[in-house]
């Protein structure tokens, strides 16, 4: 697999230099692999947010280093290439639209990039095909709901054409509905376009789509691997504070009470699958 | 002191050409020591609907009465009114304004012009029913204050002003599983030891479904449902055509049942789940 993102004992003080200098990441090594899905879960004030405002260089490193595609973030001539290739989404929609109007929001990107006209449209059409948004495209976006604002919030990265999105909690404030399709536009990026994801989120039942998952705490990498296995060192993940999926506490129980179960259940789907299975053998 | 919601229609902009009616027809009555959950869509007229509990909204069509009190009669002491139903807000950032800790909590109870040794011992007592160490964050600056942290500030500076009734507006929203748990925690404390009636709006599903004796849905600016939790859970064909969810143990059981295994209704907890599911499948063995 190849890297898209490398960071190499990245080390990150705010105030660096006063007396209030707090370390928010400390010696952290990690890549991010060309179409993955990585989710970043840990507690609030873990490091997950800092780490990934690293990845567009919106940080730099105070010691360590950042590559994107090879290039160094803390080298300032190739900060614009960075953020061509790694595209942004914030928590709160309403910080990253700046237009009245969907399309010319989405809009703004590609014209910051100085694309002919052409290219221009042809680029925001394809942003609101590829998400479904279509029926947005002349509506303000005040008039929106939550979740219709964190997608066109997406579309205007998609629009700029990035190899990898990092979303930095983007279901956060959500409603179920929007959860889900913001979810769902996400996981089809990835999918059907090829695209790099790089999610944070506090929600389980998120974390189990995606390939890999980092666990931080205290701004360090405390596990890291696919969902199946994390969600298998229970005990280990519950010190960090996070949660099981609910098909994974219900498995355990089942597993713990003497039924025959598979101990690497995340999905219900697969738990339903078990149990079926099971009823059909008895 | 019941909340008492009688035909309430509410418009904003009223009066210009951008008056858009969000609230039509509401009804409904909370009891003393009820622990109410309100759910709905985004812009659906869940907060809108709440603001109305402590007057923060005086309604124009219909009236609010707070423990007979009528929100929008001129001689009304609006004051006692929002001291009664206290109102945590979403956002702790927009409710938080003093530089410390001690000096927010201690708001509520100063303008009620108490002595100072009075004012404290509130203050204490607010800091040590929501887990804040009176001693190490009595001083402490409120930005150096963690999320989780700063929505117990939030919460005490309300307590302290000692509500009967506390709303709570989608007070977990991005706290981690721990943090979100640890608020959780603190709510069901005031309710059970304090008798504190709580009304309880969330996006979350399986919260809601954990926390709520009742729940209103609420979709379009009416009353969709009101009853208790098992039964509105149980109505998801309806739920999930406004953009609602089950909680999570309630989709797993649904297809279960589907699939045939003979399981209870209304199940609500992993471990109710994890025990119904265990009996079904010994049961089957036992009828091998």
């Amino acid at each position: 697999m190849r890297k898209l993102i490398e960071t190499i004992d990245l080390t990150y003080h705010y105030r660096s230099g006063t007396k209030d200098e707090v370390k928010a990441l400390d010696s952290v090594s990690m890549n991010v692999f060309q179409g993955e899905i990585l989710a970043v879960t840990g507690q609030n004030g873990s490091g997950k947010s800092t780490l990934a405002r690293h990845f567009n260089a919106l940080l730099t490193p105070s010691r360590g280093e950042v590559f994107v595609k090879g290039l160094s973030t803390s080298e300032k001539n190739n900060v614009k290439e960075i953020r061509k290739i790694v595209g942004m989404v914030f928590q709160n929609p309403d910080n990253q639209l700046v237009s009245s109007i969907v399309e010319e929001d989405i809009a703004f990107g590609p014209e910051n990039l100085g694309l002919p006209q052409a290219e221009i449209i042809e680029r925001v059409d394809w942003a609101l095909r590829t998400l479904n948004l279509e029926s947005l495209r002349r509506e303000a976006p005040h008039n929106l709901s939550e979740g219709q604002k964190q997608q066109v919030a997406i579309a205007g990265v998609l629009a700029m054409k990035p190899e990898c999105i990092v979303l930095d909690e983007p279901t956060a404030h959500l409603d179920p509905r929007g959860r889900r399709e913001v979810l769902e536009n996400v996981l089809r990026l990835n999918r059907e376009e090829g695209i790099t994801i790089v999610f944070l989120t506090h929600f389980m039942n998120e974390v189990i789509h995606c390939d890999r998952m980092l666990v931080m705490e205290n701004g360090s990498i405390k596990m890291q691997g696919p969902p199946v296995e994390i969600f298998r060192k229970s005990s280990e993940l519950k010190n960090t504070g996070l949660d099981i999926p609910v098909a994974s506490r219900i498995a355990e129980g089942l597993l713990r009470e003497g039924f025959k179960i598979r101990a690497d259940i995340i999905h219900t789907e697969e738990l339903i699958d078990c149990l079926c299975q099971l009823k059909s053998s008895t | 002191m019941p909340i008492e919601v009688i035909n309430l229609n509410h418009s904003y902009k009223e009066g210009t050409p951008f008056e858009k009616q969000v609230l039509f027809d509401i009804n409904l009555v909370i009891d003393d020591g009820e622990f109410v959950g309100i759910i709905g869509p985004t812009r659906s007229g869940k907060t809108t609907l709440a603001q109305h509990f402590n007057a923060l909204h005086i309604p124009r069509r219909g009236k609010v009465l707070v423990d007979g009190v009528d929100t929008k009669d001129k001689q009304a002491d609006l004051i006692t009114v929002r001291h009664r139903v206290g109102y945590v807000f979403q956002n702790p950032d927009y409710q938080l304004f003093a530089p410390t800790v001690g000096e927010d909590i201690a708001f509520g109870p100063l303008n009620q012009k108490l002595p100072g040794s009075e004012v404290e011992k509130k203050v204490r007592e607010a800091m040590d029913q929501v887990g804040l160490d009176y001693k190490t964050l009595y001083n402490r600056d409120i930005f150096a204050l963690s999320g989780g942290q700063k929505r117990r500030a939030a919460i005490a500076g309300v307590l302290a002003c000692r509500p009967r009734i506390l709303v709570l507006d989608d007070v977990t929203a991005g706290l981690d599983p721990r943090g979100r748990e640890d608020i959780l925690a603190v709510i069901r404390k005031l309710h059970r030891r304090q008798n504190i009636t709580i009304i309880f709006i969330s996006n979350s599903m399986d919260e809601v479904a954990s926390m709520a004796e009742r729940i209103i849905v609420i979709d379009g600016g009416r009353v969709l449902m009101d009853d208790t939790t098992k039964k509105v859970f149980a109505r998801f064909v309806e739920l999930r055509s406004i953009g609602l969810e089950l909680p999570e143990v309630s989709v797993l059981i649904d297809e279960l049942q589907q699939a045939g295994f003979k399981l209870p209704d209304g199940i609500l907890s992993v471990n109710e789940a994890l025990h119904s599911i265990s009996s079904a499948l010994r049961e089957m063995e036992a009828q091998k």
